[in-house]
């Protein structure tokens, strides 16, 4: 792994930056690659909210990528991720969502882990009758579960392959940490709720799709109709100084019709809602509406008015990714501020009236991708580099992923 | 007040015999791309909740689709036909093992299985989505509508989307 050769074909085309090739959404050997090297990487995945385990015993069965791991509350109080693979055999012997347990028991041959991830029991280690048995010189300290390095930042958990990635501030860097903290302020998380859809398209497309604001106002009727987000609100785009996380922000501004207007086809003044409960926002947070902010190598944190949700991709080969959202909102919100946050819920989710045309979208992209590896995508929207922008007319943070990606893929 | 009178005095067999027709109708609507005649099934102040179960056993109160009286169902119709971006497809609606539970304040409780197949171009049918229907109907007029539909469904992970009702 790692020498340029093993991936012969695989050349980044002309125009570096403003292209993407198409192979890289297709290909099982660049699948592969972005396993062992994003996912189990030098990276931080997001992988559980604290308030999903807030006892002792309690855990979440999650992936990595393709990783199956389980996060654990231990009895005193720490938390734990380690692979969902027993250290016998490789049997994924976790396989509930969410539960509570003392320790966790292997089906197969009963190999006990306590909620460490160390190895606390072999069935018939010393044999049976003086006979079989484990060699005299088996030690479980050398067969417990692979453990990953684990950091908590107010509320929101994230794992670590590498031993020697970053420290996670350092890893958001300071833009990013801040807009972190706006929604993990320090406030108590209350899980909503889980939605979960299987989406057959790669996942870098959806890191696409929420670093790219050009399609906001054009794919979603529904946003623009209703006056939640148009080309002409004021906005930005924020991105690390490595260009592997990006946030798309935005604020209220004046609706009128515009110049830009004329543009969107998908503008349709005569459309009106009977229902306007779902479009009553609260003004919550500081200065911005609206903040999606996409941190490598694996999350979405959705913040769009006052729907709060971690958008966690879990990759399912290259053509396929589960998008696992957990909705959520803060212990101490009153009951009028739970509602709103439920009602606005419709507009994201396998069902949501904007982020549904996402999904499908994605699908006919990987459709039109998938049967052509040769050929390749063009973002020269906003430039051919990429930097912080004071507009949503952009597809910098797009450039600035795979500024990174080729970096870490060596492409 | 006399139809109510009449629901209420109905046989167990003439009740079941009148919700099969109310279901059998319902998925007839949608299955033929009627949206624009399914908030009719509903009273004006309806809740209408399509539930992952895992939420639904846990308590926890987030629904995957959330329309509240029946503007909230013609804002889904609007959804639909004007503003969501989807791929062709049909879905159909089987409805099955119709359960009364009774009458409680003038509400009947219903609970029935529900599958949906999925149809979309170049693919071949799918089980969408499995659940079970938590009703609770009222009689408005001369007919049973749904006062709360909750679809609680097992099939956590949605295929892609759910754009059609349930």
């Amino acid at each position: 792994m790692g020498d340029k050769p093993a991936f012969p074909d695989y050349v980044w085309p002309e125009g570096g930056l403003s292209r993407v090739p198409y192979w890289a959404y297709s290909d099982p050997e660049i699948y592969k690659r972005e396993q062992e090297r994003i996912f189990c990487g030098k990276s931080w995945a997001y992988v559980a909210l604290e308030a999903e385990i807030p006892n002792a015993g309690d855990y979440k069965r999650t992936f990595i990528g393709d990783k199956p791991v389980v996060v654990t509350r231990d009895e005193a109080g720490g938390i734990n991720v380690f692979e969902n693979r027993c250290a016998h055999r490789g049997v994924q012997f976790c396989q509930k969502h969410l539960g509570n347990t003392p320790e966790f028991m292997c089906p197969y041959h009963q190999w006990t882990y306590n909620l460490k991830g160390d190895l606390i029991g072999v069935p018939f280690r010393r044999g049976v009758k003086q006979q079989g048995g484990m060699p005299a010189d088996f030690d479980t300290k050398d067969h417990g579960l692979r453990k990953l390095k684990v950091v908590a930042r107010n509320g929101a958990i994230f794992a670590s392959f590498s031993d020697d990635v970053e420290p996670f501030e350092a890893y958001l860097g300071t833009s990013m940490l801040a807009l972190y903290d706006r929604v993990f302020n320090g406030r108590q998380i209350e899980v909503l709720g889980y939605s979960r859809q299987l989406i057959p398209a790669n996942w870098k497309l959806m890191f696409e799709n929420i670093k790219d604001p050009y399609h906001a106002s054009l794919l979603h009727v529904f946003l623009v109709s209703f006056g939640l987000f148009r080309a002409d609100s004021p906005s930005k785009v924020q991105m690390d100084p490595t260009g592997r996380h990006g946030a798309l922000v935005s604020w209220k501004g004046e609706q009128a019709k515009t110049e830009a207007l004329a543009d969107m086809k998908s503008f349709n003044a005569d459309f009106k809602l009977n229902d306007t409960t779902m479009l009553q926002p609260h003004r919550e947070f500081p200065e911005f509406t609206v903040v999606m902010t996409t941190l490598w190598p694996n999350i979405i944190i959705q913040q769009q008015s006052n729907t709060l949700a971690m958008r966690q991709l879990i990759t399912r080969g290259p053509g396929e990714f589960e998008l696992a959202w957990t909705f959520f909102g803060y212990a101490d919100d009153d009951a009028e501020m739970k509602q709103r946050r439920l009602r606005q819920a419709n507009l994201m989710g396998p069902a949501g009236f904007v982020s549904a045309d996402d999904s499908e979208v994605m699908k006919y992209s990987q459709q039109g991708i998938g049967p052509s590896p040769d050929a390749e995508g063009v973002m020269e929207m906003g430039g051919r580099e990429w930097q912080d922008e004071p507009h949503m007319v952009t597809e910098c943070a797009i450039r600035s992923f795979y500024d990174y990606y080729r970096k870490v893929m060596e492409l | 007040m006399a139809a109510a009178e009449r629901y209420l005095n109905m046989s167990a067999r003439d009740l079941r015999l009148e919700l099969e027709e109310v279901y059998a109708d319902y998925a007839g609507c949608l299955d033929e791309d009627r949206f624009e005649d399914w908030p009719a099934f509903f009273t004006d102040d309806c809740i209408y909740k399509i539930i992952p179960r895992e939420n639904f056993d846990r308590g926890l109160p987030l629904a995957t689709w959330r329309s509240e009286g029946r503007g909230g169902l013609l804002d889904r119709v609007v959804g639909i036909r004007k503003t969501m971006m989807y791929a062709p497809r049909y879905m159909r609606r089987m409805i099955t093992g119709i359960r009364i539970l009774g009458w409680q304040d003038g509400e009947l409780s219903v609970r029935a299985n529900y599958l949906a197949l999925e149809t979309l171009n170049d693919e071949t049918t799918k089980v969408f989505n499995a659940g079970q229907y938590q009703d609770k109907l009222v009689v408005v007029g001369e007919h049973l509508r749904f006062r709360e539909k909750l679809c609680i469904f097992d099939t956590l992970l949605i295929p892609n989307t759910l754009i059609f009702p349930l």
